[in-house]
This record gives C-alpha cells, structure tokens and sequence, in this order.
C-alpha cells in the first residue's frame, strides 16, 4: 500500500483557480487515520476551499485529493458515508424538529437503530430536551450542538469542521471541544478542523498547517511551532505568519 | 470500479429520507399548503365563469362544454408540476441545507426522484379538491376523461419534470440568482403550447414551435375529446416521444450544470 493509500486524508499539488483569483496555490499534506489537524489562516487564505475540495462539493483545478483511499470528487460515492462535515455556512431546516432532521440524515447515511443513535447523541451532547422542538427555535450554541450530532450521526472516520465553535461563548465552546476530543478518542476519527480560534486549535490539535494566500507557510505540532517563531502562544505565530514577519528567531538578530 | 462508487446506483432509503424531509416541512406549514390550493382554485373559477359567459353567447362553445376549465386544469398539471418539483428544490436553497446534501451518500438520481414525488404530492394537495370544486360549480368532471387523462397527466408531468430538472441545474450552477426561472420559465409554454386555443391559430412558421413542444399535443388531444369526442392517442404517443427526449436533454443539462457548479465552487455558495 503507498503513502496515499495509508493515509486517510492525502492532498498533493492542490490548486484551485476561480478565473484570475488562486484560492488555493499547490498545497500538499497528509493526514494519518486517528489525526487531529488544524488549518489556521486568515479570511481568504483558502481554508474553506480546501475542505471543499477534500469533501467533493469543489472540483480541484490540478492536483489530486484522496480520502479514505478514494480520489475525490471522482470517488466520492466510494467514501461519503464514511465521513461527515460541520459548518457554519450550512444549516439544517429551521421548520423541522431536531429529531425530524437528525432521522432524515440518519436515513441517508444508512445508520442502523435511527431512534437508538439519536437518543445516544441527544444524551452526549445535551440535547434530548429540544429533540421536539423547531431547530430554528434554538439557540446559536444548541444550533451548533445539533450540526454537530448531524455530523457524528453515521460515526464518521473522517470528520471535516469548519469554525465549529464560531458565535458560541466560550464555556459552550469549550464543551463542544470536549466532546470532539471523546468522538475523536473513542472512534480513533481523523479530524481536520478549520479555525479562527487559536484557543481552540492549541488545546484540540497536535499538528497545525497554517495557510496565507492559499499556500502552506508552515506545518508543525503546536510545540516546535512555537518554539521555531519563539512566541508562547500560536495566536502570536499566527500574527507573525499574517503579517509576513517569519520566524522570529530569523527575522530578530 | 464497483457501481455504487459511480453515483449511478439507486437506494429507495434515501429516496424515502428526501420524500420525508419534504413532507414534514410541509405539513408543518399551512401556508405552503394553502398556497398549493388556491391559486389553482382561481383560475378554474375565472375561467369556468367566463366559460358559462361565452357558452351563453355562442353555439360553439355551448358544444365545447369544459373546454376551457380542462385547459386551465391541465394547464395548471404542468405549471404546478414544475413548481413542486422546483420549490422543493428551492427549499434547500432557502434553508442553506444544500451543502449538507451534496456532501451525504444521495445520489443525484435519488435527489431527482424524491422530487418528482414530491412535485405529484404537492400536484395532488392542489388539483384534487380543485377538480372536485369544478364539478361542483360547473359540472366538469375531470375524472370521467378515465384513460385520456391517465395519458394527459402522464405527458404533462414528464414535461413537467424535464423542465424541473433544467431549472434545479440552474440554481445549482448559478445560484439563487436563477431563482426567477423556476417562477417564470413555464409561462414560456403558455403561448407556445396553445393551452387556450388550437395550433392554426398560430403563425405558419410558429407552429413548427408549437409541435415540437410535448404539452401541445395534450391540449390538441383534449379539445378533440371534449369537442369531437375522439380520443387521439397519436396525439399521446408522439408527445410521450417528445418527452423522452426531453426529459434525457434535461437530464444531461443538469448533471453537466452539477458539474459546472462543482468547478464553479457554487454548491457551498448559494446565495446571488
């Protein structure tokens, strides 16, 4: 088996062009099963290109994406029932019940024991009260405790987020963190997880690629991160990156 | 390559999960279902009552009793077909649920289907109470045409649904800037297809038009059922033809604009 096969998430020489804009400029990275990666960057830096592109909504202009073994878009009916994604510029309908929407998806994804694995969601993330309400009635962190359930509804082995705690407060936040670090633990799930939130990133992640102008500025663990740029936090590496200052130790005599 | 790696396979379960999300969403909206009910209810009164009006004024049209409340009933198959089909495809749009659909295991094919029953459920909440109100104001009953309107109905929603089809392409591709087609594009029909009046009304050059689009050979066939009494069955077998074509240009259309839309970046963007 090479590289590619192995791991569960395998991007070379990505590039994806909108007329005269580059969104994303010939990135390369793998991603081993069980991983938890983050991807930093600023707006417009590519991010969100990248996940669609990993997940098959956008078609690369050259490069190649391999998930779970299965190049996408191409293959992407070989592995989407194994993956799952969560994000802030979808919704679910706001008219349906919160069990109404999660059965739905259930049913698409083919998950046995509907009732059983909603219950079970509901329980873990807070949410058998409001199982009977509208979803639209709920508030912005139960809304992004329902994506999330949507998202783990079929058990992904890929689980591709995208600001998962954006407009949540911070102890909500933090408990949605917590329940991403279980599944994570408890399903050995790759997760590649688009933030804004160093918080979130350094407390969550064990690797961090972090994107400027749709490229690669560097890709480590948290650890040498901030070792290599000497800040203590990755909020001022990535300050550092935005603001093209490179390694600090470089760039200070 | 197996098939189900291809998106050509076909799983009722998740023809089912679309067809049950469509229908809580309905039936939790009285004034999507009110919508479906009156407007067709409408029409049929406006041109019953001119109907009446006219029969009571000229010899002819007291022959071709139902003439015109059966065109505005089988025009309103075609019109309300698309519109089913097309809204619920808008729904998803509305609801920014699109993402969530293109990103799960449903198969385009499987995402056509659940809305074409869709697109005869809501046709069904509408038309039928609407039917039964002609019957009671105007003693038409649609019902008793028995097989011709099997074969009316049959070719006006497969006409229906081929434009369905093109229009979901449309908004996938372009967005809810194509909005406007999905309300308007049937109405491109109404002139063409000679709804209200035969095809030699038309220009010579024009009826070329006229013969190449399905719906035309319906409402031929129903003026010849209900003013000579003949059941043209020609008339249907040439428009289920035409409908097979267009219902496969249709198809392509829209996995070729799916396509686009995925080069395009416009399935997560689906707003102007």
């Amino acid at each position: 088996m090479d590289a590619q096969n192995r791991s569960a998430i395998a991007v070379d020489a990505l590039v994806k062009r909108y007329k005269a804009i580059t969104a994303v400029d010939g990135i390369s990275f793998r991603l081993g099963a069980g991983s938890i990666t983050g991807l930093l960057g600023g707006n417009g830096a590519g991010k969100t290109t990248t996940i669609a592109m990993i997940m098959g909504l956008v078609a690369p202009t050259s490069g190649t994406v391999t998930v779970l073994g299965a190049q996408m878009p191409k293959q992407r009916y070989k592995v989407l029932h194994r993956m799952n994604f969560e994000s802030p510029y979808v919704d679910m309908p706001m008219r349906l019940t919160v069990r109404q929407n999660l059965s739905v998806f259930a049913q698409l994804y083919a998950v046995p024991d509907i009732g059983e694995r909603i219950a079970n969601l509901a329980a873990t993330l807070d949410l058998t009260e409001f199982l009977d309400r509208p979803t639209g009635k709920l508030s912005a962190g139960q809304k992004t405790r329902v994506a999330l359930a949507k998202a783990l509804l079929n058990r992904p082995e890929v689980l591709l987020l995208d600001e998962p705690t954006a407009s949540l407060d911070p102890d909500t936040a933090d408990w949605v963190r917590g329940r991403l670090e279980d599944y994570r633990r408890a399903h050995n799930a790759t997760v590649l997880l688009a933030s804004h939130n160093m918080n979130e990133v350094e407390r969550l992640c064990e690797r961090v690629i972090i994107m400027k102008k749709g490229r690669i500025e560097d890709d480590d663990t948290p650890d040498r991160l901030l070792a290599r740029y000497g800040r203590e936090t990755l909020e001022e590496v990535f300050l550092d990156v935005a603001r093209g200052r490179g390694h600090q130790r470089e760039a200070v005599p | 390559m197996n098939i189900s790696d291809t998106g050509f396979d076909f799983s009722l379960n998740r023809v089912a999960a679309m067809v049950r999300r469509y229908w809580y969403l309905l039936r939790s909206s009285w004034p999507r279902i009110l919508d479906l009910i009156y407007w067709p209810t409408v029409q049929m009164l406006m041109w019953g009552f001119l109907q009446l009006y006219v029969a009571q004024n000229a010899g002819f049209f007291a022959q071709a009793g139902g003439v015109f409340i059966g065109s505005v009933l089988l025009w309103d198959i075609l019109f309300r077909g698309q519109l089913g089909f097309s809204v619920s495809f808008l729904e998803e749009m509305w609801s920014r649920n699109l993402g969530n659909i293109m990103i799960s295991p449903l198969r385009p094919v499987e995402f056509i289907a659940a809305l074409m029953i869709m697109s005869v459920v809501r046709l069904a909440i509408g038309m039928v109470p609407v039917s039964l109100l002609a019957i009671a104001f105007f003693g038409f009953n649609l019902w008793s045409l028995g097989l011709a309107l099997a074969a009316f109905f049959g070719n006006l929603i497969l006409t229906s649904w081929a434009i369905g089809i093109f229009v979901a392409g449309l908004l996938l591709r372009n967005g809810m800037g194509a909005e406007g087609m999905a309300w308007t594009i049937m109405f491109l029909f109404l002139p063409l297809t000679c709804v209200y009046y035969p095809v030699t009304v038309l220009p010579h050059w024009l009826q070329y038009v006229a013969w190449s689009l399905p719906p035309t050979y319906v409402f031929e066939g129903m003026r010849a059922l209900l003013i000579d009494h003949v059941f043209r069955a020609d008339l249907m077998v040439q428009a289920l033809g035409l409908n097979v074509l267009l219902f496969a240009a249709a198809s392509f259309a829209f996995l070729k604009l799916l396509a686009s839309a995925r080069v395009q970046g416009s399935l997560l963007q689906t707003g102007e």
